[in-house]
């Protein structure tokens, strides 16, 4: 079984990738993340679905397409297909702040020890580490600093509104 | 100057660790050549031609005298013995080993300097004037907003991933010494009104290999709302800057692609929402961050020194000096020393261990102990007595500090080139040597009177040729070192990029074309108040052009 992180802790993940043109399972006891093309090619009947759903976001396509739909979305997979393009960190923020999603956003893809604490301060609380790269290690990331000048979404305040 | 609160020494203390570890998980193998590039660079350290090229932080050019013999120190230890004063108003290191920087940066820690984001595709030191809080055409202190703007930018959790650097310079005056029209965002303080400090943001400048202008797309920004405003900028950038090209990846590629109504309406959009949340600047903050910032304990002083006046009448030297290197302060008694680092045969910018040490120490007799670096690789004594300048002079002099030439031909800027730098094309430093000792009369230079001459050993335009009223960029040619001549660049408010001239010149050919530019100009000026970026904006670039491509019929 995949194991991840979630809200910092390791924790067994049971749910089922589908990439583009996969066929969906019938069976409302699976879990899915499917890519949002496939997603928006068929919304209302994934929506509709038993079982929980998840889109994948890849860098490039924004949250704009998801928005309408946030309240059926279970799990935001933001992909990072290098750990260096950042495009991701934007969108869980905005999907955490300005549209207040509160549902599970998890960083997917090459997903590393160095960049997992600014991650989480933009919002992602799940973390599915890169093959090959230790995920305890990767837990101990997020203890890398104790505390940020900005405010961000867990800390609403920046460091001059803290008193 | 800045000090340190409980959270600026915390998490610096949390990053030396940090990329101690990093270091520390390379050289075990865990991390490949690659993934520890994007670290390494978040520290300033490049892999070189010859060594590491490390890159330290000095926020907004300010040092104090501890800082100074600490940047000594590190340079005796694990350097060469010497340093580099960057264009961002940096220092630069050549040779030190890849396995000590963890060690230099807690080192640096415990004099509160560092080198975090001084490389990298994130937000990069803070930029400002170096006459800061003295200059005499100063809207307001820059340096209080520039210290706001730097927190804000530091480990920044949505922005440490950018498409590409990003560099931000703030000005105050009317004349502009920050370069803020050819920084990716740059801010201009416009007024100060019932205690409220309004902003200009231009987006989009830049030098590189396309350089361009900024444009103005907002005004009247109160300060509290300054830096949502940058976020909101940033975000459109980050969401939206091409990672396809690292070429076309700075900002100033999508102002341009959008067009900057549309680019300032998007950043209006993010704005929108977050402008009025927790980001708003307090008044209270302001002030605090002003606090580090006041008047040092001027004392009270008559405007105009006998002794100096003496000294001035019998010494031309001295003359030359005080006309050339010393400017005029806001308070009565007191000036601002500009030490050149820009003596004939010495790499422009460079400075040794032992004149950071005398630096540090005249900084302390002369000066409060602070020192400031500039954008034109030179250093400034911001708050000198006017009776101390003889002395300042003399001990300067004998640093090899008080070359008359700041602001003339002789005051090169130049990148280090292909002497250190794995991206040159070609070399500077001596193309910067042999141009000053084709100018080294001094009564020949003040003939010539101001000009900028900057000179980059490839189109990333570290030496900033394209706003050089000359500019010189190295060009690679199978082989062979050429350099291109440009004409017309300036910075400043109205600032424009360079005209190029024409083909490419030979290495020992460019201090002649200098010399036909310089001919042209001293022929056709319309007289001495008019200096050759005036005379090029009055004539064009065809004078210039026919003198130097003329054939020969000698």
């Amino acid at each position: 079984m995949r194991k991840i992180i979630r809200d910092r802790q390791l924790v067994d993940d049971r749910w089922t990738y589908l990439e583009a043109g996969a066929a969906v399972p019938a069976d409302g006891e699976i879990d899915v993340v499917v890519p949002l093309a496939t997603f928006l090619a068929d919304a209302p009947a994934l929506l509709a679905r038993d079982g929980r759903l998840g889109v994948r976001i890849e860098p490039g396509e924004g949250v704009a397409d998801i928005v309408p739909h946030l309240a059926g979305i279970d799990l935001v997979c933001v992909n990072f297909p290098a750990f260096h393009d950042g495009r991701g960190l934007s969108y869980a923020r905005e999907l955490r702040e300005r549209h207040r999603y509160g549902g599970e956003i998890r960083a997917v893809g090459d997903v590393q020890r160095d960049q997992v604490f600014g991650m989480y301060r933009c919002g992602i609380n799940a973390f599915d580490v890169k093959e090959g790269k230790s995920i305890v290690d990767t837990l101990n990331g997020l203890k890398d600093f104790s505390t940020g000048y900005q405010a961000d979404v867990y800390e609403t305040r920046p460091v001059y509104q803290r008193g | 100057m800045y000090v340190y609160s409980a959270i600026d020494r915390q998490l610096l203390d949390e990053r030396v660790a940090q990329f101690r570890d990093q270091t520390r998980r390379y050289l075990a193998g865990d991390l490949s050549d690659d993934e520890f590039r994007h670290l390494r660079l978040r520290n300033g350290l490049y892999i070189q031609r010859f060594a590491p090229m490390y890159r330290i932080s000095v926020p907004y050019g300010m040092l104090n005298s501890k800082q100074l013999r600490k940047l000594a120190h590190i340079t005796r230890t694990w350097d060469k013995g010497y340093a580099h004063v960057s264009t961002r108003q940096n220092i630069q290191l050549n040779w030190p080993a890849l396995e000590d920087v963890p060690e230099i940066l807690a080192e640096l820690a415990t004099v509160e300097m560092h080198s975090i984001q001084t490389s990298g595709n994130c937000i990069r030191n803070i930029c400002t004037d170096h006459f800061a809080g003295v200059a005499a055409d100063e809207v307001a202190d820059p340096r209080p907003w520039c210290e706001l703007i730097r927190q804000w930018a530091t480990f920044h959790p949505e922005f440490n991933w950018l498409p590409r650097k990003f560099k931000i310079a703030v000005t105050a005056t009317t004349h502009d010494r920050s370069v803020w029209m050819f920084n990716d965002v740059g801010v201009r303080i416009d007024r100060v009104e019932n205690g409220t400090t309004y902003f200009s943001v231009q987006a989009g400048g830049g030098l590189g290999r396309t350089p361009m202008k900024g444009v103005v797309i907002k005004q009247d920004l109160p300060g509290e709302d300054l830096l949502s405003y940058l976020e909101a900028i940033l975000r459109v950038y980050n969401m939206h800057g091409r990672r396809d090209n690292k070429f076309k990846a700075r900002i100033k590629i999508i102002v341009k692609a959008f067009g900057p109504d549309v680019f300032a309406k998007m950043v209006e959009d993010e704005w929108q929402w977050i402008k009025d949340g927790p980001m708003k600047v307090p008044a209270g903050e302001v002030e605090r961050l002003a606090s580090h910032f006041t008047a040092p304990p001027y004392e009270d002083l008559p405007a105009t020194d006998p002794d100096l006046q003496d000294l001035l009448a019998t010494s031309q030297a001295f003359r030359f000096w005080y006309r050339n290197n010393v400017f005029a302060h806001r308070v009565p008694g007191y000036a601002m020393v500009m030490l050149s680092l820009k003596k004939t045969g010495v790499a422009p910018g460079d400075i040794t261990d032992a004149q950071l040490d005398a630096v540090a120490d005249l900084a302390d007799l002369y000066s409060f102990g602070e020192v400031r670096t500039t954008h034109d690789q030179n250093l400034v004594l911001a708050d000198v007595k006017q009776s101390d300048l003889p002395m300042v002079w003399e001990a300067l002099t004998i640093l090899g500090f008080a070359t008359p030439n700041i602001g003339k031909l002789t005051d090169i800027i130049a990148c280090p080139g292909g002497d250190y730098c794995s991206l040159a094309n070609a070399k500077s430093i001596p193309i910067a040597e042999q141009i000053q000792r084709r100018f080294d009369d001094l009564d020949y230079l003040y003939e010539i009177g101001d000009i900028d001459l900057n000179i980059s050993g490839c189109m990333n335009a570290c030496g900033h040729h394209h706003i050089g009223h000359i500019g010189i960029l190295g060009v690679d040619k199978k082989g062979e070192e050429f350099y291109q001549v440009q004409v017309g660049g300036h910075m400043g408010h109205d600032g424009a990029l360079g005209e190029v001239l024409g083909p490419s010149f030979y290495a020992d050919e460019v201090a002649d074309v200098v010399e036909k530019l310089i001919d042209v100009y001293l022929e056709t000026r319309r007289d001495e108040e008019e200096r050759f970026i005036d005379t090029y904006r009055r004539l064009g670039i065809e004078p210039f052009r026919e003198r130097v491509y003329a054939k020969d019929h000698s």
